[in-house]
Protein backbone atom coordinates (compact mmCIF):
# COMPACT_ATOMS: atom_id res chain seq x y z
CA UNK A 1 0.00 0.00 0.00
CA UNK A 2 1.33 3.43 -0.90
CA UNK A 3 1.40 6.28 1.59
CA UNK A 4 -1.32 8.94 1.76
CA UNK A 5 1.27 11.67 1.30
CA UNK A 6 4.56 11.15 -0.46
CA UNK A 7 7.13 13.94 -0.68
CA UNK A 8 10.20 13.30 -2.83
CA UNK A 9 13.25 15.54 -3.04
CA UNK A 10 11.25 18.72 -2.49
CA UNK A 11 13.08 22.00 -3.00
CA UNK A 12 11.53 25.40 -2.31
CA UNK A 13 13.14 28.82 -2.63
CA UNK A 14 12.25 32.43 -1.88
CA UNK A 15 13.94 34.21 -4.74
CA UNK A 16 17.53 33.00 -4.64
CA UNK A 17 17.36 31.73 -1.07
CA UNK A 18 16.65 28.03 -0.91
CA UNK A 19 14.61 27.41 2.24
CA UNK A 20 13.91 23.71 1.64
CA UNK A 21 16.82 21.87 0.07
CA UNK A 22 15.54 18.52 -1.08
CA UNK A 23 13.54 16.68 1.56
CA UNK A 24 11.68 13.39 1.30
CA UNK A 25 9.20 11.87 3.71
CA UNK A 26 5.83 10.21 3.71
CA UNK A 27 2.70 10.01 5.83
CA UNK A 28 0.65 6.80 6.03
CA UNK A 29 -3.08 6.96 6.58
CA UNK A 30 -3.86 6.95 10.30
CA UNK A 31 -0.39 8.09 11.32
CA UNK A 32 0.74 11.16 13.17
CA UNK A 33 3.98 12.41 11.64
CA UNK A 34 5.85 15.33 13.12
CA UNK A 35 8.43 17.73 11.71
CA UNK A 36 10.54 19.34 14.39
CA UNK A 37 13.46 21.70 14.11
CA UNK A 38 14.88 25.05 15.02
CA UNK A 39 13.56 28.42 13.85
CA UNK A 40 14.00 28.91 10.16
CA UNK A 41 14.52 25.21 9.41
CA UNK A 42 11.92 25.28 6.65
CA UNK A 43 8.97 23.57 8.35
CA UNK A 44 6.39 26.25 7.56
CA UNK A 45 7.76 26.55 4.04
CA UNK A 46 7.21 22.82 3.59
CA UNK A 47 3.60 22.94 4.75
CA UNK A 48 2.80 26.02 2.67
CA UNK A 49 4.20 24.25 -0.36
CA UNK A 50 2.10 21.16 0.32
CA UNK A 51 -1.06 23.26 0.44
CA UNK A 52 -0.16 25.10 -2.76
CA UNK A 53 0.52 28.56 -1.32
CA UNK A 54 4.15 28.28 -2.46
CA UNK A 55 5.39 26.77 -5.72
CA UNK A 56 8.23 24.29 -5.34
CA UNK A 57 11.45 24.67 -7.28
CA UNK A 58 11.52 20.95 -7.92
CA UNK A 59 10.47 17.66 -6.44
CA UNK A 60 7.38 15.54 -6.34
CA UNK A 61 4.38 15.64 -4.04
CA UNK A 62 1.83 12.85 -4.31
CA UNK A 63 -1.32 12.97 -2.23
CA UNK A 64 -3.85 10.18 -2.23
CA UNK A 65 -2.36 8.87 -5.46
CA UNK A 66 -2.51 12.23 -7.31
CA UNK A 67 0.31 14.68 -8.01
CA UNK A 68 -0.12 17.96 -6.12
CA UNK A 69 2.51 20.02 -7.86
CA UNK A 70 0.92 22.68 -10.05
CA UNK A 71 -2.50 22.36 -8.43
CA UNK A 72 -3.65 25.83 -7.24
CA UNK A 73 -4.06 26.26 -3.48
CA UNK A 74 -7.83 26.63 -3.57
CA UNK A 75 -8.22 23.25 -5.24
CA UNK A 76 -6.05 21.33 -2.83
CA UNK A 77 -8.41 21.38 0.13
CA UNK A 78 -10.99 19.67 -2.08
CA UNK A 79 -8.58 16.73 -2.44
CA UNK A 80 -8.63 16.23 1.32
CA UNK A 81 -5.65 18.20 2.57
CA UNK A 82 -6.42 20.78 5.28
CA UNK A 83 -3.91 23.24 6.69
CA UNK A 84 -4.11 25.06 10.01
CA UNK A 85 -1.47 27.72 9.41
CA UNK A 86 1.24 29.03 11.70
CA UNK A 87 -0.05 32.02 13.64
CA UNK A 88 -3.61 30.66 13.47
CA UNK A 89 -4.93 33.09 10.86
CA UNK A 90 -8.56 32.97 11.85
CA UNK A 91 -10.77 35.53 10.08
CA UNK A 92 -10.85 38.16 12.82
CA UNK A 93 -13.95 40.11 11.85
CA UNK A 94 -16.13 37.09 11.17
CA UNK A 95 -17.83 35.22 13.98
CA UNK A 96 -16.68 31.86 15.25
CA UNK A 97 -19.62 30.16 13.55
CA UNK A 98 -18.80 31.91 10.26
CA UNK A 99 -15.15 30.87 10.54
CA UNK A 100 -16.20 27.26 10.97
CA UNK A 101 -18.59 27.52 8.03
CA UNK A 102 -15.75 28.82 5.87
CA UNK A 103 -13.80 25.69 6.75
CA UNK A 104 -16.59 23.80 5.00
CA UNK A 105 -16.67 26.24 2.06
CA UNK A 106 -16.58 23.55 -0.63
CA UNK A 107 -19.04 21.19 1.03
CA UNK A 108 -22.64 21.13 -0.11
CA UNK A 109 -24.21 18.90 2.57
CA UNK A 110 -25.81 21.53 4.81
CA UNK A 111 -26.97 18.98 7.36
CA UNK A 112 -23.54 17.38 7.54
CA UNK A 113 -21.88 20.77 7.97
CA UNK A 114 -24.21 21.61 10.85
CA UNK A 115 -23.40 18.28 12.48
CA UNK A 116 -19.67 18.89 12.15
CA UNK A 117 -20.02 22.38 13.61
CA UNK A 118 -21.72 20.80 16.62
CA UNK A 119 -18.83 18.33 16.82
CA UNK A 120 -16.34 21.19 16.83
CA UNK A 121 -18.30 22.75 19.70
CA UNK A 122 -18.13 19.43 21.55
CA UNK A 123 -14.40 19.21 20.97
CA UNK A 124 -13.94 22.85 22.05
CA UNK A 125 -16.90 23.88 24.23
CA UNK A 126 -15.64 27.46 24.54
CA UNK A 127 -16.20 27.94 20.80
CA UNK A 128 -19.83 26.92 21.20
CA UNK A 129 -20.35 29.41 24.01
CA UNK A 130 -18.88 32.22 21.93
CA UNK A 131 -20.24 31.22 18.51
CA UNK A 132 -21.66 34.68 17.71
CA UNK A 133 -18.55 36.55 18.80
CA UNK A 134 -16.01 38.04 16.37
CA UNK A 135 -13.11 35.60 16.18
CA UNK A 136 -10.56 38.38 16.62
CA UNK A 137 -11.75 38.87 20.19
CA UNK A 138 -10.76 35.31 21.21
CA UNK A 139 -7.63 34.63 23.25
CA UNK A 140 -4.64 33.06 21.51
CA UNK A 141 -5.47 29.57 22.72
CA UNK A 142 -9.10 29.91 21.75
CA UNK A 143 -8.06 31.13 18.30
CA UNK A 144 -5.90 28.04 17.98
CA UNK A 145 -8.87 25.85 18.80
CA UNK A 146 -10.88 27.69 16.18
CA UNK A 147 -8.14 27.27 13.58
CA UNK A 148 -8.03 23.53 14.25
CA UNK A 149 -11.81 23.24 14.29
CA UNK A 150 -12.00 25.17 11.02
CA UNK A 151 -9.43 22.89 9.36
CA UNK A 152 -11.41 19.83 10.47
CA UNK A 153 -14.59 21.23 8.88
CA UNK A 154 -13.39 20.18 5.43
CA UNK A 155 -13.36 16.52 6.59
CA UNK A 156 -9.73 16.19 5.58
CA UNK A 157 -7.90 12.97 4.85
CA UNK A 158 -4.79 14.70 6.18
CA UNK A 159 -4.71 17.51 8.72
CA UNK A 160 -1.61 19.71 8.75
CA UNK A 161 -1.03 21.69 11.94
CA UNK A 162 1.71 24.33 12.02
CA UNK A 163 2.84 25.05 15.59
CA UNK A 164 -0.51 24.69 17.30
CA UNK A 165 1.10 25.33 20.69
CA UNK A 166 2.92 28.50 19.71
CA UNK A 167 2.59 31.29 22.27
CA UNK A 168 0.23 29.37 24.53
CA UNK A 169 0.35 29.01 28.29
CA UNK A 170 1.43 25.56 29.56
CA UNK A 171 -2.15 24.70 30.47
CA UNK A 172 -3.49 25.76 27.09
CA UNK A 173 -0.68 23.87 25.40
CA UNK A 174 -1.60 20.69 27.27
CA UNK A 175 -5.19 21.13 26.23
CA UNK A 176 -4.25 21.48 22.56
CA UNK A 177 -1.93 18.48 22.73
CA UNK A 178 -4.63 16.42 24.42
CA UNK A 179 -6.97 17.34 21.59
CA UNK A 180 -4.44 16.23 19.01
CA UNK A 181 -4.12 12.93 20.86
CA UNK A 182 -7.90 12.62 20.81
CA UNK A 183 -8.00 13.29 17.06
CA UNK A 184 -5.31 10.66 16.60
CA UNK A 185 -7.34 8.16 18.60
CA UNK A 186 -10.30 8.86 16.30
CA UNK A 187 -8.09 7.88 13.36
CA UNK A 188 -7.29 11.34 11.94
CA UNK A 189 -4.08 11.44 9.93
CA UNK A 190 -1.96 14.38 11.06
CA UNK A 191 1.21 16.11 9.91
CA UNK A 192 2.31 18.13 12.92
CA UNK A 193 4.94 20.87 12.96
CA UNK A 194 6.04 21.76 16.46
CA UNK A 195 8.68 23.59 18.44
CA UNK A 196 7.57 21.67 21.50
CA UNK A 197 9.52 18.57 20.51
CA UNK A 198 8.78 16.64 23.69
CA UNK A 199 5.02 16.85 23.25
CA UNK A 200 5.11 16.29 19.51
CA UNK A 201 7.41 13.26 19.62
CA UNK A 202 5.43 11.64 22.41
CA UNK A 203 2.38 11.69 20.15
CA UNK A 204 4.00 10.89 16.85
CA UNK A 205 4.35 7.59 15.03
CA UNK A 206 7.11 9.07 12.90
CA UNK A 207 9.29 12.12 13.40
CA UNK A 208 11.72 14.05 11.22
CA UNK A 209 14.22 16.59 12.46
CA UNK A 210 14.82 19.50 10.08
CA UNK A 211 17.83 21.77 10.09
CA UNK A 212 18.42 24.57 7.58
CA UNK A 213 16.24 23.08 4.89
CA UNK A 214 17.21 19.43 5.26
CA UNK A 215 15.93 16.45 7.17
CA UNK A 216 18.90 15.43 9.31
CA UNK A 217 17.32 12.67 11.37
CA UNK A 218 14.25 10.46 11.07
CA UNK A 219 12.74 7.76 13.22
CA UNK A 220 9.75 6.74 15.26
CA UNK A 221 8.59 9.24 17.82
CA UNK A 222 9.94 7.08 20.64
CA UNK A 223 13.34 6.59 18.95
CA UNK A 224 13.81 10.32 18.51
CA UNK A 225 12.60 11.03 22.02
CA UNK A 226 15.44 8.88 23.28
CA UNK A 227 18.03 9.97 20.78
CA UNK A 228 21.06 11.61 22.34
CA UNK A 229 21.42 14.47 19.85
CA UNK A 230 17.71 15.24 19.84
CA UNK A 231 17.66 15.36 23.61
CA UNK A 232 20.56 17.76 23.57
CA UNK A 233 19.32 20.05 20.82
CA UNK A 234 15.57 20.07 21.32
CA UNK A 235 14.70 18.83 24.75
CA UNK A 236 17.00 21.14 26.63
CA UNK A 237 19.23 18.49 28.15
CA UNK A 238 22.96 18.36 28.34
CA UNK B 1 -35.01 80.07 -4.89
CA UNK B 2 -32.45 77.96 -3.16
CA UNK B 3 -33.67 77.05 0.29
CA UNK B 4 -31.83 74.93 2.83
CA UNK B 5 -34.02 71.84 2.22
CA UNK B 6 -33.34 72.19 -1.51
CA UNK B 7 -29.61 72.45 -0.88
CA UNK B 8 -29.68 69.42 1.36
CA UNK B 9 -31.51 67.48 -1.31
CA UNK B 10 -28.97 68.58 -3.92
CA UNK B 11 -26.17 67.48 -1.62
CA UNK B 12 -27.78 64.13 -0.99
CA UNK B 13 -28.16 63.53 -4.71
CA UNK B 14 -24.61 64.48 -5.54
CA UNK B 15 -23.45 62.41 -2.60
CA UNK B 16 -25.34 59.33 -3.79
CA UNK B 17 -23.50 59.61 -7.08
CA UNK B 18 -20.14 59.87 -5.31
CA UNK B 19 -21.10 56.94 -3.12
CA UNK B 20 -21.98 54.68 -6.04
CA UNK B 21 -18.62 55.37 -7.66
CA UNK B 22 -16.78 55.12 -4.34
CA UNK B 23 -17.92 51.50 -3.96
CA UNK B 24 -15.57 50.57 -6.79
CA UNK B 25 -12.54 52.11 -5.09
CA UNK B 26 -13.35 50.69 -1.72
CA UNK B 27 -14.15 47.12 -2.73
CA UNK B 28 -11.01 46.77 -4.80
CA UNK B 29 -8.89 48.35 -2.10
CA UNK B 30 -10.47 46.19 0.59
CA UNK B 31 -9.56 43.02 -1.26
CA UNK B 32 -6.26 43.71 -3.04
CA UNK B 33 -5.02 46.92 -1.33
CA UNK B 34 -4.87 48.56 -4.73
CA UNK B 35 -6.17 52.02 -5.59
CA UNK B 36 -7.63 51.69 -9.03
CA UNK B 37 -7.07 55.24 -10.19
CA UNK B 38 -8.56 54.33 -13.56
CA UNK B 39 -11.95 53.86 -11.90
CA UNK B 40 -13.06 57.40 -12.82
CA UNK B 41 -12.50 56.50 -16.46
CA UNK B 42 -14.44 53.27 -16.01
CA UNK B 43 -17.30 55.52 -14.89
CA UNK B 44 -16.79 57.61 -18.02
CA UNK B 45 -16.83 54.60 -20.36
CA UNK B 46 -20.03 53.45 -18.66
CA UNK B 47 -21.62 56.74 -19.70
CA UNK B 48 -20.50 56.26 -23.30
CA UNK B 49 -21.72 52.66 -23.28
CA UNK B 50 -25.16 53.89 -22.27
CA UNK B 51 -25.01 56.69 -24.84
CA UNK B 52 -24.20 54.16 -27.54
CA UNK B 53 -27.26 52.12 -26.67
CA UNK B 54 -29.44 55.21 -26.84
CA UNK B 55 -28.16 56.78 -30.06
CA UNK B 56 -26.84 53.88 -32.09
CA UNK B 57 -28.81 50.81 -31.05
CA UNK B 58 -32.29 51.83 -30.01
CA UNK B 59 -34.67 53.20 -32.66
CA UNK B 60 -35.45 56.91 -32.47
CA UNK B 61 -38.30 57.78 -30.20
CA UNK B 62 -37.88 54.81 -27.84
CA UNK B 63 -39.68 55.80 -24.66
CA UNK B 64 -37.29 56.57 -21.80
CA UNK B 65 -38.97 53.99 -19.58
CA UNK B 66 -37.69 51.35 -22.01
CA UNK B 67 -34.45 53.08 -22.93
CA UNK B 68 -33.08 53.68 -19.43
CA UNK B 69 -32.96 50.02 -18.34
CA UNK B 70 -31.31 49.08 -21.64
CA UNK B 71 -28.84 51.94 -21.25
CA UNK B 72 -28.01 50.64 -17.78
CA UNK B 73 -27.33 47.22 -19.23
CA UNK B 74 -25.21 48.61 -22.06
CA UNK B 75 -23.26 50.96 -19.83
CA UNK B 76 -22.90 48.23 -17.25
CA UNK B 77 -21.50 45.74 -19.75
CA UNK B 78 -18.94 48.22 -21.06
CA UNK B 79 -17.83 49.31 -17.58
CA UNK B 80 -17.63 45.72 -16.31
CA UNK B 81 -15.62 44.58 -19.33
CA UNK B 82 -13.15 47.42 -18.92
CA UNK B 83 -12.88 46.98 -15.16
CA UNK B 84 -12.37 43.23 -15.41
CA UNK B 85 -10.01 43.64 -18.36
CA UNK B 86 -7.93 46.14 -16.38
CA UNK B 87 -7.69 43.66 -13.51
CA UNK B 88 -6.79 40.75 -15.72
CA UNK B 89 -4.29 42.38 -18.05
CA UNK B 90 -2.98 45.44 -16.18
CA UNK B 91 -3.13 44.78 -12.45
CA UNK B 92 -2.90 41.00 -12.05
CA UNK B 93 0.51 40.72 -13.71
CA UNK B 94 1.74 43.34 -11.23
CA UNK B 95 0.62 41.59 -8.07
CA UNK B 96 3.57 41.43 -5.75
CA UNK B 97 5.34 44.23 -7.62
CA UNK B 98 6.24 47.41 -5.70
CA UNK B 99 3.15 49.53 -5.03
CA UNK B 100 4.25 52.26 -7.37
CA UNK B 101 3.93 49.95 -10.38
CA UNK B 102 0.15 49.41 -10.31
CA UNK B 103 -0.32 53.09 -9.44
CA UNK B 104 1.55 54.24 -12.53
CA UNK B 105 -0.26 51.61 -14.57
CA UNK B 106 -3.58 53.00 -13.34
CA UNK B 107 -2.66 56.52 -14.37
CA UNK B 108 -1.54 55.27 -17.77
CA UNK B 109 -4.76 53.35 -18.18
CA UNK B 110 -6.78 56.47 -17.28
CA UNK B 111 -5.06 58.52 -19.94
CA UNK B 112 -5.38 55.74 -22.48
CA UNK B 113 -9.12 55.37 -21.89
CA UNK B 114 -9.65 59.12 -22.11
CA UNK B 115 -7.72 59.38 -25.35
CA UNK B 116 -9.41 56.37 -26.93
CA UNK B 117 -12.83 57.86 -26.23
CA UNK B 118 -11.77 61.34 -27.31
CA UNK B 119 -10.28 60.15 -30.59
CA UNK B 120 -12.62 57.38 -31.60
CA UNK B 121 -16.05 58.13 -30.16
CA UNK B 122 -17.95 60.40 -32.52
CA UNK B 123 -18.22 63.89 -31.07
CA UNK B 124 -16.74 62.93 -27.71
CA UNK B 125 -14.04 65.57 -27.77
CA UNK B 126 -16.71 68.10 -26.85
CA UNK B 127 -19.62 67.57 -24.50
CA UNK B 128 -22.06 65.15 -26.08
CA UNK B 129 -25.77 65.50 -25.43
CA UNK B 130 -27.19 62.74 -23.28
CA UNK B 131 -30.95 62.15 -23.11
CA UNK B 132 -32.33 63.85 -20.04
CA UNK B 133 -35.10 63.00 -17.61
CA UNK B 134 -36.12 66.55 -16.95
CA UNK B 135 -39.74 66.43 -15.80
CA UNK B 136 -39.85 68.17 -12.42
CA UNK B 137 -41.86 67.51 -9.27
CA UNK B 138 -42.61 70.00 -6.53
CA UNK B 139 -42.39 68.50 -3.08
CA UNK B 140 -43.15 71.46 -0.88
CA UNK B 141 -39.92 73.38 -0.52
CA UNK B 142 -37.97 70.96 -2.75
CA UNK B 143 -38.08 70.58 -6.50
CA UNK B 144 -36.60 67.43 -8.01
CA UNK B 145 -36.32 66.00 -11.51
CA UNK B 146 -37.09 62.49 -12.73
CA UNK B 147 -33.34 62.03 -13.11
CA UNK B 148 -32.97 62.68 -9.37
CA UNK B 149 -35.57 60.07 -8.56
CA UNK B 150 -33.73 57.61 -10.79
CA UNK B 151 -30.48 58.41 -9.00
CA UNK B 152 -31.76 58.05 -5.46
CA UNK B 153 -33.76 54.90 -6.17
CA UNK B 154 -30.89 53.19 -7.94
CA UNK B 155 -28.42 54.16 -5.20
CA UNK B 156 -30.68 52.71 -2.51
CA UNK B 157 -31.38 49.53 -4.48
CA UNK B 158 -27.70 49.01 -5.36
CA UNK B 159 -26.53 49.53 -1.79
CA UNK B 160 -29.17 47.28 -0.27
CA UNK B 161 -28.41 44.55 -2.80
CA UNK B 162 -24.68 44.85 -2.17
CA UNK B 163 -25.08 44.73 1.61
CA UNK B 164 -27.25 41.64 1.30
CA UNK B 165 -24.85 39.99 -1.14
CA UNK B 166 -21.77 40.57 1.02
CA UNK B 167 -23.36 39.48 4.29
CA UNK B 168 -25.60 36.65 3.23
CA UNK B 169 -24.38 34.99 0.06
CA UNK B 170 -21.70 32.34 -0.10
CA UNK B 171 -19.66 34.44 -2.51
CA UNK B 172 -20.07 37.47 -0.26
CA UNK B 173 -18.73 35.50 2.68
CA UNK B 174 -15.81 34.39 0.53
CA UNK B 175 -15.24 38.02 -0.33
CA UNK B 176 -15.04 39.00 3.34
CA UNK B 177 -12.63 36.15 4.00
CA UNK B 178 -10.44 37.16 1.05
CA UNK B 179 -10.36 40.78 2.26
CA UNK B 180 -9.33 39.71 5.76
CA UNK B 181 -6.73 37.09 4.87
CA UNK B 182 -6.24 36.11 1.22
CA UNK B 183 -3.82 33.21 1.77
CA UNK B 184 -5.98 31.60 4.39
CA UNK B 185 -9.03 32.14 2.19
CA UNK B 186 -7.33 29.95 -0.42
CA UNK B 187 -6.79 27.28 2.23
CA UNK B 188 -10.57 27.23 2.66
CA UNK B 189 -10.95 26.44 -1.04
CA UNK B 190 -11.82 29.98 -2.11
CA UNK B 191 -10.65 30.94 -5.60
CA UNK B 192 -9.40 34.39 -4.64
CA UNK B 193 -8.73 35.41 -8.24
CA UNK B 194 -12.40 34.91 -8.98
CA UNK B 195 -13.32 36.99 -5.93
CA UNK B 196 -11.07 39.81 -7.12
CA UNK B 197 -12.71 39.74 -10.55
CA UNK B 198 -16.14 39.92 -8.93
CA UNK B 199 -15.07 42.96 -6.87
CA UNK B 200 -13.88 44.76 -10.00
CA UNK B 201 -17.11 43.83 -11.81
CA UNK B 202 -19.37 45.11 -9.03
CA UNK B 203 -17.37 48.34 -8.89
CA UNK B 204 -17.66 48.72 -12.66
CA UNK B 205 -21.40 48.14 -12.65
CA UNK B 206 -22.00 50.63 -9.83
CA UNK B 207 -19.91 53.20 -11.68
CA UNK B 208 -22.05 52.64 -14.78
CA UNK B 209 -25.23 53.18 -12.77
CA UNK B 210 -23.77 56.46 -11.50
CA UNK B 211 -22.75 57.37 -15.03
CA UNK B 212 -26.25 56.87 -16.42
CA UNK B 213 -27.63 58.94 -13.55
CA UNK B 214 -25.04 61.63 -14.29
CA UNK B 215 -26.02 61.79 -17.96
CA UNK B 216 -29.75 61.85 -17.25
CA UNK B 217 -29.26 64.58 -14.63
CA UNK B 218 -26.80 66.90 -16.35
CA UNK B 219 -27.77 66.18 -19.96
CA UNK B 220 -24.30 65.77 -21.38
CA UNK B 221 -21.16 63.68 -21.04
CA UNK B 222 -17.58 64.06 -22.21
CA UNK B 223 -14.31 62.16 -22.16
CA UNK B 224 -13.01 64.07 -19.14
CA UNK B 225 -16.03 63.61 -16.89
CA UNK B 226 -14.34 60.74 -15.01
CA UNK B 227 -11.43 62.75 -13.73
CA UNK B 228 -13.09 65.01 -11.20
CA UNK B 229 -15.91 62.61 -10.38
CA UNK B 230 -13.36 59.85 -9.82
CA UNK B 231 -11.26 62.06 -7.60
CA UNK B 232 -14.28 63.07 -5.54
CA UNK B 233 -15.50 59.51 -5.24
CA UNK B 234 -12.02 58.42 -4.16
CA UNK B 235 -12.13 61.20 -1.57
CA UNK B 236 -15.50 59.89 -0.42
CA UNK B 237 -14.10 56.37 -0.08
CA UNK B 238 -11.18 57.59 2.02
CA UNK B 239 -13.44 59.88 4.05
CA UNK B 240 -15.75 56.98 4.88
CA UNK B 241 -12.89 54.58 5.61
CA UNK B 242 -11.47 52.86 2.56
CA UNK B 243 -12.26 49.16 2.45
CA UNK B 244 -15.65 49.63 4.08
CA UNK B 245 -18.66 49.60 1.73
CA UNK B 246 -20.94 51.47 4.13
CA UNK B 247 -18.15 53.97 4.64
CA UNK B 248 -18.05 54.62 0.90
CA UNK B 249 -21.72 55.49 0.80
CA UNK B 250 -21.57 57.55 3.98
CA UNK B 251 -18.43 59.32 2.80
CA UNK B 252 -20.18 60.11 -0.49
CA UNK B 253 -23.20 61.58 1.25
CA UNK B 254 -21.12 63.62 3.71
CA UNK B 255 -18.96 64.95 0.91
CA UNK B 256 -21.88 65.76 -1.37
CA UNK B 257 -23.80 67.59 1.33
CA UNK B 258 -20.77 69.46 2.69
CA UNK B 259 -19.71 70.55 -0.76
CA UNK B 260 -23.19 71.70 -1.73
CA UNK B 261 -23.77 73.61 1.50
CA UNK B 262 -20.34 75.21 1.35
CA UNK B 263 -20.80 76.49 -2.16
CA UNK B 264 -24.28 77.80 -1.32
CA UNK B 265 -23.70 79.46 2.03
CA UNK B 266 -20.04 80.14 2.70
CA UNK B 267 -20.20 83.48 0.91
CA UNK B 268 -22.76 84.65 3.45
CA UNK B 269 -20.11 84.53 6.17
CA UNK B 270 -18.66 88.04 6.54
CA UNK B 271 -15.24 88.25 4.94
CA UNK B 272 -15.71 85.12 2.86
CA UNK B 273 -17.76 86.63 0.06
CA UNK B 274 -15.27 85.54 -2.56
CA UNK B 275 -15.09 81.92 -1.37
CA UNK B 276 -18.58 80.73 -2.26
CA UNK B 277 -20.04 79.30 -5.41
CA UNK B 278 -19.32 76.25 -7.48
CA UNK B 279 -15.74 77.18 -8.26
CA UNK B 280 -14.76 76.84 -4.59
CA UNK B 281 -16.76 73.67 -3.96
CA UNK B 282 -13.83 71.40 -4.74
CA UNK B 283 -11.60 73.28 -2.35
CA UNK B 284 -14.08 72.77 0.49
CA UNK B 285 -14.48 69.11 -0.41
CA UNK B 286 -10.75 68.46 -0.06
CA UNK B 287 -10.52 70.61 3.08
CA UNK B 288 -13.14 68.37 4.63
CA UNK B 289 -11.08 65.32 3.69
CA UNK B 290 -7.98 66.77 5.31
CA UNK B 291 -9.82 67.69 8.51
CA UNK B 292 -11.45 64.27 8.85
CA UNK B 293 -8.16 62.49 8.23
CA UNK B 294 -6.41 64.60 10.85
CA UNK B 295 -8.98 63.63 13.46
CA UNK B 296 -9.70 60.08 12.26
CA UNK B 297 -6.95 58.83 9.96
CA UNK B 298 -8.84 55.59 9.34
CA UNK B 299 -11.86 57.52 8.00
CA UNK B 300 -15.37 57.69 9.43
CA UNK B 301 -16.14 53.96 9.48
CA UNK B 302 -12.67 52.55 8.86
CA UNK B 303 -11.02 50.17 11.24
CA UNK B 304 -7.70 51.01 12.72
CA UNK B 305 -5.02 48.80 11.26
CA UNK B 306 -4.22 47.52 14.74
CA UNK B 307 -7.68 45.99 14.95
CA UNK B 308 -7.00 43.89 11.93
CA UNK B 309 -4.04 41.85 13.14
N1 LIG C 1 8.34 35.17 2.65
C1 LIG C 1 9.65 34.88 2.80
N2 LIG C 1 10.57 35.51 2.05
C2 LIG C 1 11.89 35.22 2.17
N3 LIG C 1 12.38 34.30 3.00
C3 LIG C 1 11.52 33.62 3.77
C4 LIG C 1 10.10 33.88 3.71
N4 LIG C 1 9.50 33.06 4.59
C5 LIG C 1 10.47 32.33 5.17
N5 LIG C 1 11.69 32.66 4.69
C6 LIG C 1 12.97 32.06 5.07
O1 LIG C 1 12.93 30.68 4.80
C7 LIG C 1 13.55 29.95 5.83
C8 LIG C 1 12.60 28.90 6.37
O2 LIG C 1 11.51 29.56 7.02
P1 LIG C 1 10.28 28.77 7.64
O3 LIG C 1 9.28 29.77 8.04
O4 LIG C 1 9.87 27.70 6.72
O5 LIG C 1 10.94 28.12 8.93
P2 LIG C 1 10.27 27.33 10.12
O6 LIG C 1 10.99 26.05 10.22
O7 LIG C 1 8.81 27.28 9.96
O8 LIG C 1 10.66 28.25 11.36
P3 LIG C 1 9.84 28.60 12.68
O9 LIG C 1 10.06 27.45 13.59
O10 LIG C 1 10.50 29.82 13.20
O11 LIG C 1 8.43 28.81 12.32
C9 LIG C 1 13.99 30.97 6.85
O12 LIG C 1 15.35 31.21 6.65
C10 LIG C 1 13.18 32.19 6.55
O13 LIG C 1 13.89 33.36 6.86
MG1 LIG D 1 7.27 28.03 11.02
Amino acid sequence: MTALLEVEDLKVAYGKIEAVKGISFSVEAGQVVTLIGTNGAGKTTTLRTLSGLLKPLSGKITFDGKPLTGVPAHKIVALGLAHSPEGRHIFPRLTIAENLQLGAFLRKDTAGIEKDIQRAYELFPILGERRKQAAGTLSGGEQQMLAMGRALMSQPKLLMLDEPSMGLSPIMMQKIMATIAELKAQGTTILLVEQNAQAALSLADQGHVMEVGKIVLSGTGQDLLHDESVRKAYLGED
Amino acid sequence: MNTLPQQLANGLLLGSMYGLIAIGYTMVYGIVQLINFAHGEIFMTGAFGALTVYFYILPDGTPMAVAVPLMLIGGGIVAILIAVGAERFAYRPLRGAPRLAPLITAIGLSLALQEVVRNFYPGADRARAFPGLDATHDLGSITIKDADIFLIVSAVVCMAALAYFVRKSRTGRAMQATAQDPDTAQLMGIDTNRIIVIAFAIGGFFAAVAAVAYGLKYGNVDYRMGFLMGLKAFTAAVLGGIGNIYGAMLGGLVLGIAETLASAYIDEIPGMQQLGGQSWANVWAFCLLIIVLLVRPQGLLGERVADRA
